[in-house]
């Protein structure tokens, strides 16, 4: 491997990989994203190797394992190029047909192509998919032309660009200025500028000072940063290197948790090969500049997302928040000063470097400026990862790119911003997605999770879910939090057990009020805001459970109960056999009833029970009937011959 | 280092840079109460019963006073309808654990907290540290630690330190705010101690 020495040298370089490519050879690229991989991937890249071996096309035909790039939910997928034929669902046996068919053949493979579910058309074309089509994927988009193992697939995309001309057209100032005019705001929660946050960082004179990447994800249903970092390394690493030339470190961390092994596996393999190019460590590129990156892997906690104890944690010591002020600007990592940027606020910079702060702001909102990668997760027809402009609304994002909500059921609310944020309802599906927009209604921008809840969700549940979340997540140092929290899942954990007072509401809100003003990290200030933002627009559902003792959405087991009407069942036996719990008294040509006390709620009976019979109901807040006598039961079927 | 003026409970105070707003207060003879702190040992601001109002620029928000420097023209407020309201609150969650607590039931008549307002948990540790950070910061020992993290957290003493430490020492005993430590620590001198006939002492 080459040692680059001159930014000359660097575009030689770049133009030698470029040429030695031919643009018009077909190249099969396979998503090997956390995702893909775990629908088998791994069997659809051997095969494509193989069948490409038996044919004896080694030298036709390229096949690239990428990231991510983002329609999860119809994996594994490839991307064929030049013409970007776009196929779902490819499994192993597909290999020889797509070879045979499409690269040699030059013919579309009709049932592996996306269907419009709306106009029932067949989309060829990866950007005609209105999942994709929707997006503007600045950061994700390239995942798919990338291996994210080779660096020459970096360069030859335009990588590094933007370290070349930062090291060598402008000075740190330069840097700090650009990344502050074009208003780039964290990602990782709260939207704090970039730009002031290093330049805090560069007018400290102390001589030692850190960078790291907070790789720390661990919203429940988000993977931004897991994407990226898996699918695009390079980006995240040139992005770090400028910062660090900005604020004048030479010492950088990613802090990833090791729940993410490809992520660390392919940083890892990042960070050696631009090592070995000259892109990372001493005189990079000959600019006299000096610069190391070593990865961290966290064991896991939820509270080392929070600077303050991913610091204590990379010292080595237990993730705990510690106060601010001081700030990791003035005292970060081993008391130095230290800027922590999230995977994607690092992985925006080479943009803003490449294309000027100016065109960076253009996109997005007065307040939030560029694009915001989502998890689109939970109840919506197209989940995976999506890349908008800032300013979008939600309605576009859940219908346009997320195509709905799946099996013709009504939108109850979005949750944005993982366990620190909250729940939006219909009536503000229409505002448009920024940091100050989202705030405004109860909930966060957070670093992306975005999870869609239909009818059958149930509000109490989904904040009860949330606070056991935080009641273990919690690094348990401060008392509001680690009591108050613990408390606060406890009245909830009642209410949906149908247990809880009507003062239990007030006392709620107390806990909220104090956990929110006293904690000591944004773990515990924010902790409230699941139950607040869902009592805020769902306080009707939480009455029901209390004063009713029902759950709307029949979702909390205890408060809920199945029962097959008796005028309905015809006796068909499905429940009674598909019913885990043996809690279905039937029998042939007997009406069933259900033995309430062996009853688990599961809900097995509801789902089978043909809908040309519906039998079986599910009550709430109502007492269930007594079971029909015994010889009722009995179904006289006319015979046949009758 | 320069002196810096600030202003609590209306009173003008001055105070050296990088103190707290809590050892300001002392120093001016303003009572804020404590539950975590120490002044043997680093400040930690886990228990938040210092917590106090400032005025900064404009903006009103509730900090510990035991970790929150001082700043110049800081306007701090040690007694509110808001700070009352929380310190009630933080006493009636830790009341759920050690009702009995002398410390405790001071404040909780103070600040008129009900001891039963949570139903009671199993320990009556309230997690303050004084004993982990005693005989890690002073002592240099680090006998007694945290364990587990959120709800879970507990203290634990290390038998195979205390067994050799703690003999002599227990100056961690009367920190306790509640009495816990002494039962932690007799449990584990039951349960985990070895035998001291086991080993001559010489090997130690």
């Amino acid at each position: 491997m080459p040692r680059i020495n001159s930014p000359a040298e660097s575009e030689e370089f770049r133009k030698d990989i470029i040429s030695k490519r031919d643009p018009n050879k077909p190249c099969i690229s396979i998503c090997t994203g956390t995702g893909c991989l775990a629908l088998g991937a791994a069997n659809v890249v051997a095969a494509f190797n193989d069948e490409i071996k038996k044919q004896g096309l080694e030298s036709k035909v390229d096949v690239r394992e990428t990231g991510c790039p983002g329609f999860c939910e119809r994996g594994p997928l490839i991307v064929i190029s030049p013409e970007e034929i776009c196929y779902l669902q490819v499994q192993p046996e597909d290999a020889k047909e797509i070879v045979s068919q499409t690269i040699l053949g030059k013919k579309v493979i009709e049932r592996l192509l996306y269907v419009d579910p709306i106009e029932d058309k067949k989309i060829t074309h990866e950007s005609e998919i209105p999942f994709y089509k929707n997006q503007m994927r600045y950061l994700i988009g390239n995942n798919i032309k990338i291996d994210p193992k080779s660096i020459d697939d970096y360069l030859a995309t335009g990588g590094y660009a933007a370290l070349v001309k930062a090291l060598f057209k402008q000075s740190p100032e330069q840097v700090v200025e650009q990344v502050k005019n074009s208003k780039l705001r964290g990602r990782g929660g709260a939207g704090f500028p970039a730009g002031i946050k290093w330049e805090f960082a560069r007018n400290n004179p102390e001589k030692t000072k850190y960078v790291i990447v907070n790789a720390d994800e661990g919203d429940p249903g988000a993977f931004m940063d897991r994407a990226v970092l898996e699918g695009n390394p390079f980006s995240v690493l040139e992005g770090l290197t400028i910062g660090a030339y900005a604020i004048g470190s030479h010492e950088g961390y990613i802090y990833v948790r090791q729940e993410y092994p490809l992520a660390v596996e392919n940083v890892t393999g990042a960070i050696k090969q631009a090592e070995a190019h000259g892109f990372l460590g001493k005189n990079i590129l000959g600019s006299g500049f000096d610069f190391t990156v070593k990865v961290h892997q966290g064991a896991g906690a939820f509270v080392c997302g929070e600077e303050t104890s991913l610091l204590r944690s990379l010292e080595g010591k237990a993730g705990e928040a510690t106060s601010k002020p001081p700030f990791p600007a003035s005292k970060g990592l081993w008391g130095k000063p230290t800027n922590i940027n999230n995977v994607e606020t690092w992985a925006n910079v080479p943009l803003i470097i490449n294309q000027g702060a100016d065109a960076f702001a253009a996109i997005g909102t007065e307040g939030s400026k560029g694009t915001k990668i989502f998890s689109l997760v939970g109840k919506v027809n197209n989940t995976g990862l999506v890349e908008v402009p800032m300013g979008i609304t939600l309605r576009d994002i859940i219908y346009k790119i997320g195509g709905g909500i799946p099996d013709g059921k009504k939108f109850k609310a979005v949750q944005t911003g993982g366990p620190s944020g909250g729940c939006i309802p219909e009536e503000h599906l229409d505002i448009k997605v920024d940091f100050d927009e989202l705030a405004k209604v109860g909930a966060i921008m957070g670093s992306g999770g975005m999870i869609v809840m239909d009818e059958d969700t149930c509000m109490v549940d989904v904040a009860r879910y949330f606070l056991n979340f935080l009641t273990d997540e919690s690094c348990g140092k401060c008392a509001p939090c680690r009591e108050g929290v613990k408390q606060m899942h406890k009245i909830l954990a009642d209410i949906s057990e149908g247990k809880a007072k009507e003062s239990d509401l007030e006392l709620l809100e107390q806990l909220c009020e104090v956990i929110g003003d006293a904690s000591l990290c944004g773990l515990g200030k924010t902790a409230p805001n699941p139950v607040l933002s869902t009592l805020r627009y769902f306080r009707d559902e939480y009455e029901a459970h209390i004063k009713d003792k029902r759950c709307p959405a029949y979702v909390c087991k205890e408060l809920i109960s199945f029962y097959i009407d008796p005028e309905k069942c015809l006796a068909c036996q499905i429940c009674f056999r598909k019913c885990p719990a043996e809690a279905v008294i039937g029998g042939k040509n007997k009406i069933h009833i259900i033995d309430q006390d062996k009853c688990t709620k599961c809900g097995t009976c509801f789902e089978v029970c043909p809908s040309r019979f519906s039998a079986v109901s599910r009550l709430s807040g109502e007492p269930v009937p007594s079971p029909i006598p015994e010889e009722a039961r009995i179904i006289v079927r006319k015979s046949k011959s009758k | 280092m320069s002196e810096i003026i600030l202003d609590i409970d209306g009173k003008e105070v001055s105070a050296r840079e990088e103190t707290t707003i809590l050892e300001a207060a002392q120093s001016a003879g303003i009572f804020i109460p404590t539950l975590c702190h120490h002044e043997k040992l680093n400040s930690y601001g886990a228990c938040r019963i210092c917590t106090v109002e400032v005025e900064s620029r404009g903006r009103v928000s509730l900090v510990a006073s035991c970790v929150y420097p001082v700043e110049s023209g800081l306007i701090v407020r040690t007694r509110s309808e808001k700070i009352d309201k929380t310190r009630k609150m933080l006493l009636e969650l830790a009341m759920a654990h050690a009702p009995d607590s002398e410390v405790l039931r001071e404040l909780a008549q103070e600040y008129g907290a009900d001891k039963d307002r949570f139903e009671k948990e199993s320990s009556f540790c309230i997690l303050c540290g004084l004993c982990v950070r005693y005989c890690a910061e002073v002592k240099g020992k680090n006998a007694v630690g945290f364990i587990d993290r959120g709800a879970k957290r507990e203290i634990s003493f290390i038998p195979e330190i205390a067994a050799k430490e703690c003999w002599d020492c227990k100056e961690c005993f009367p920190l306790c705010p509640t009495s816990y430590l002494q039962a932690a620590y007799v449990l584990t001198e039951a349960l985990a101690f070895p035998p001291k006939s086991s080993k001559p002492a010489s090997e130690e």
